[in-house]
């Protein structure tokens, strides 16, 4: 039986190595195992968006990938945002905007926000509420949110 | 932890899964993009006591020209890579068209054509989208290779006509330009929710605008994509005009009897289906870039 890997990969610039159980997801072990608890797990069933991260430079659930299937790949987490003390100008945006309450959702949505802007730099209102209706906020109404991320996009335009 | 205990392979070539599919059959289950099957096995819908994991396998994600002027498409290959494929919306306009559809980009970013097709959810956008296109799929096993055009491919609710030892590694999808039109349209609740139902069409036209061909597809609303027929069948020889774009809607109520469920009741499915079906014919009929308005 298979039912235990080794894997080896990237997270945030750094290399870990690690034997995990085959059916443990990747959001279990960023968090269980790596202690890198800024990711959250909502709904793991791939609705809410909590768990989104940065695969090989892709916003994916977490949730719906296995650890194993993480083996050789390079990841970012919303730990890996911040340069030392300097917040990330989309952290920044959300702070000045009020864009998180309870911040449940937050990293999930600061993933997000990060490929699309990559994709779409000067996105208008409309494209910034598709590109994040992804991602469940249940506090802010959304306005907040996107207001941060247009602030982003018109700091760097 | 969520999904409950399973064998894991990741193969690293064809033959390899195709062994592994041979030996375990109904008892394993092919892992894509897993965008599908990993929320089943989280909430334990589904347990696999084998997962075969085809991620690792080089050489089933492409999209290529084929000699015919039509596209060769490998299973694997993300729907996010044939959203952004000149080649797709160059040669299969529809597809171009259906892809943003499909769940959000987190989930376009992972999910694969393939994946979509061996999993069959009457509501989705890939298999509506072969089906209006004639795709023919290229399924594979231990014992062989054969091909499957999508209208024998669709069996029922999640059902495929993918025997337990097969494997989807490629379709081939025919191209549609020239005097093609098309038009997709589909209703749901949210930007990315599952279509409530939705519709496909493909109109070839002559120079005087009479419809030579016509290819109407409607979706979510049964166990698999349809064709409809009778719509098909009015709109050939017309012009398109207004009263055979109704006339087509209303042939694809009657044709079909979709279910209720806690996201829509079968009336709403039926009516709404007619109306996009109409919304879609209108679609294709809109003047293309570099054309005049007529």
């Amino acid at each position: 039986m298979t039912t235990e890997r080794k894997i080896r990969l990237t997270v945030n610039g750094k290399a870990y190595e690690s034997l995990v159980p085959v059916r443990m997801t990747l959001v279990d072990f960023l968090r269980g195992e790596l202690d890198l608890t800024g990711t959250h797990v909502g709904c793991e069933h791939g609705v809410c968006g909590a768990c989104t991260i940065l695969v090989d430079g892709s916003a994916m659930r977490s949730c719906l990938m296995l650890a194993v299937q993480a083996d050789g790949a390079n990841l970012m987490t919303v730990e890996g945002l911040a340069e030392g003390p300097e917040l990330h100008p989309l952290q920044r945006a959300f702070q000045r905007n009020h864009a998180l309450q309870c911040g449940f959702c937050t990293p999930g949505l600061l993933m997000t926000a990060y490929e699309f802007l990559r994709d779409t730099s000067s996105p208008t209102e409309e494209q910034v509420r598709e590109g994040i209706s992804g991602n469940i906020c249940r506090c802010t109404g959304y306005a907040p949110i996107v207001q941060a991320i247009l602030d982003v996009s018109q700091e760097a335009g | 932890m969520k999904p409950a205990r399973f064998d894991y392979y990741s193969p690293d070539s064809p033959n390899e899964a195709l062994e592994l599919l041979g030996q375990y059959g109904d008892d394993a289950k092919i892992l894509a993009g897993g965008q599908s099957l990993m929320p089943m096995m989280n909430m334990r819908l589904v347990r696999p006591k084998v997962v075969i994991d085809i991620n690792r396998i080089a050489g089933l994600s492409h999209i290529s020209p084929r000699p015919d002027g039509g596209l060769a498409v490998g299973a694997m290959t993300r729907q996010r890579e044939l959203e952004r494929s000149a080649l797709v919306l160059e040669t299969a306009p529809l597809l171009s068209l259906a892809i943003p559809y499909i769940g959000h980009f987190q989930i376009r970013n992972r999910g694969t054509v393939g994946g979509s097709l061996a999993h069959s959810d009457p509501a989705a956008e890939i298999p509506a989208v072969c089906l209006t296109l004639d795709t023919e799929f290229e399924l594979a096993s231990s014992a062989g290779e054969r091909t499957v055009k999508a209208e024998d491919f669709f069996l029922n609710h999640l059902t495929t006509a993918l025997e337990p030892a097969e494997l989807l590694t490629q379709i081939r999808i025919p191209q549609t330009v020239g005097n093609w039109r098309w038009g997709f349209q589909e209703v749901c609740r949210r930007d990315g929710d599952f279509a409530l139902v939705g519709a496909a069409t493909m109109l070839r036209l002559d120079d005087r605008g009479i419809c030579l061909e016509s290819r109407i597809t409607a979706f979510g609303a049964g166990g698999t994509p349809m064709r409809m027929n009778a719509a098909e069948n009015h709109l050939s020889g017309s012009s398109v005009n207004a009263d055979d774009r109704s006339e087509a809607a209303r042939l694809v109520s009657d044709a079909l009897d979709p279910i209720s469920d806690i996201h829509a009741s079968a009336k709403y499915r039926q009516d709404v289906a007619g109306v996009m079906v109409r919304r879609a014919l209108e679609q294709a009929l809109l003047p293309m870039e570099g054309e005049d308005a007529a």
